[in-house]
């Protein structure tokens, strides 16, 4: 199986801070891939880099065989049009209706004629079972509601890649498992390579193949959900089963406590 | 001593912040221009941001526009009384509007109503990365975004001024002739021999299409760079609203004085 995505020797950081030191990551066709990690361990950071919004200091990023890195605006417009991205919240734009939102691409990259970009936007809508919302406008819509049709806006031209920051924040139960259902299908039924940033273990561990543990910039383990679930790695175990405590300690780093509290040594 | 250059370091460094300011404006104005092909062919994009900065500042323009008219009316009336020419008074109403307050004050309404608009809207598009996500598409959001409201701006500039001067000469006969009295043919024949339109009308267009380039191209530049947060975005639409009100009384200044010398 060809690689979608590969990621060797990637260094990224803001001024002197290094973010993301060493990442080597591959994504195969077809797969669906998670990358999970705690707050801030730069994971969102992995997403943008792979889809070009953010700039590799050294190292590389290949999407679809051709290097990100040093590509011009145009170039790069090029390669999105082959990648469709969910953002965290849906980033849906708030002044057009659900409708215009999922026939914006099509409306500005292709020809299509009116009446098919109408069929086309249904069809894309009803594949998120919101067929039924498209007159609405983003206000209108349930957090989960905006992120079906923000998936419905991602896939919108079949990209061969589809990108998902934290798909599932802040979701009740139920809509959550209709996300993770539906990136696992929409994967599969188009064709396309997903990754997924998330830090929902378990319903990514339902529906993805293979996963990234993302420490502190640095990848720490990796495997396959059933390989992950039977891991005596102590990172993999804190995070899997929701220790308080382990190699991510629950206190952050600080001075002792007498010395904050003014407390003199008898 | 150290107080006092502490004191001429603060102002050279808060000069040099200012400075640096404006130069990014215009960089930034520089690129609008670059990217506003897309709104030039595609000009229903245009024609939606006049609807939502001209026709939606139409009630604040009009009702100020009668009312500065009106005040007009009344002062040049008990000005020009003393010196016998109360029947010039529509002259007044009809120059400080043509030349002067029809571009200055509807630029500084429409600062305050649509610029904040402006700035407010691309900002909170920016912190729920509604630009990002637009990016992501392959679209530039200079093109989409940015260029269609900087030109739907321009355009009605220079609008609704022309509405405010037109409503402000209402006014002023309103007060002048129908409430005191002053004789309606002579303040109608005595405004049409005194405004030139070269002199008078077409450089208060000019003026308000300079207002409306400075105050788009701040309100777009101020959202687009606004931090991605409740405080940025509220302290970038109040900068929108004193840089733009500072940057058309300047403005003024200067397009005054080249006007009175004839451009040459």
């Amino acid at each position: 199986m060809t690689n979608l995505v590969e990621i060797s020797q990637l260094n990224f950081g803001y001024g002197e801070s290094l973010v993301l030191k060493g990442v080597n990551l591959t994504v195969p066709k077809g797969s669906l891939v998670a990358i999970m990690g705690l707050s801030g361990c730069g994971k969102t950071t992995l997403l943008r880099l792979m889809g070009g919004q953010l700039q590799a200091r050294d190292g590389s990023v290949r999407v679809a065989g051709k290097e990100l890195n040093h590509m011009n605006q145009r170039e790069l417009y090029g390669m999105r049009r082959q990648i469709g991205m969910m953002f965290q919240f849906g980033a849906l734009f708030t002044d057009l209706s659900v409708f215009d939102n999922v026939a914006f691409q099509m409306r500005e990259h292709t020809n299509l004629p009116e009446n098919i970009i109408h069929d086309l936007t249904l069809m894309k809508l009803n594949a998120v079972g919101l067929r039924g919302v498209h007159a609405m406008m983003p206000s209108e819509l349930s957090g989960g509601m905006a992120r079906r049709v923000a998936m419905a806006r991602a896939t919108a031209l079949d990209p061969q890649l589809i990108l998902y920051d934290e798909p599932f924040t802040g979701l009740d139960p139920i809509s959550m498992g209709v996300i993770g259902r539906l990136v696992r299908r929409l994967n599969d039924a188009l064709g396309a390579t997903s990754v997924l940033v998330t830090h929902d273990i378990q319903e990514s561990m339902r529906i993805v193949d293979y996963i990234y543990f993302v420490s502190d910039g640095v990848i720490v383990a990796q495997g396959t959900p059933d390989e992950i679930r039977q891991s005596t790695w102590p990172f993999v175990h804190q995070f899997v089963w929701g220790e308080a405590d382990g190699p991510m300690p629950f206190h952050y780093p600080a001075p002792a406590m007498r010395a904050d509290l003014g407390l003199q040594e008898v | 001593m150290e107080a006092v250059l502490r004191g001429i370091r603060l102002v050279g460094d808060r000069t040099l912040r200012i400075v640096e300011r404006i130069g990014a404006t215009a960089v930034f104005l520089a690129v609008t221009l670059m990217y506003s092909g897309t709104s030039l062919q595609r000009f229903g994009l245009v024609i939606r941001e006049v609807f939502y900065a001209g026709v939606q500042s139409l009630i604040i323009i009009l009702v100020s526009g009668l009312f500065v008219g009106m005040v007009l009316g009344l002062q040049g009336y008990e000005t020009l009384q003393n010196y016998g020419s109360a029947q010039s008074v529509g002259v007044l109403v009809a120059l400080s509007l043509a030349r002067e307050l029809g571009p200055v004050v509807s630029a500084l309404l429409f600062a305050s109503r649509a610029g904040s608009a402006i700035t407010a809207e691309i900002g909170l598009m920016k912190a729920t990365e509604q630009l990002s996500a637009m990016e992501m598409m392959a679209v530039n959001p200079m093109a989409r975004v940015v260029a269609p409201r900087f030109w739907g701006g321009v355009l009605s500039l220079p609008l609704l001024a022309m509405l405010f001067s037109t409503l402000g000469i209402i006014g002023g006969y309103l007060v002048a002739v129908v409430i005191l009295g002053v004789d309606s043919g002579a303040f109608w024949s005595q405004m049409q021999a005194a405004v030139d339109f070269r002199h008078d009308i077409l450089n208060g267009i000019i003026k308000s299409l300079v207002f409306g380039v400075a105050v788009c191209a701040i309100a777009t530049f101020e959202g687009y760079e606004a931090p991605p947060t409740a405080e940025g975005v509220s302290g970038a639409t109040t900068r929108t609203v004193v840089s733009s009100s500072l940057a058309i009384l300047a403005l003024d200044l200067l397009l005054t004085a080249f006007m009175m010398k004839g451009w040459d």
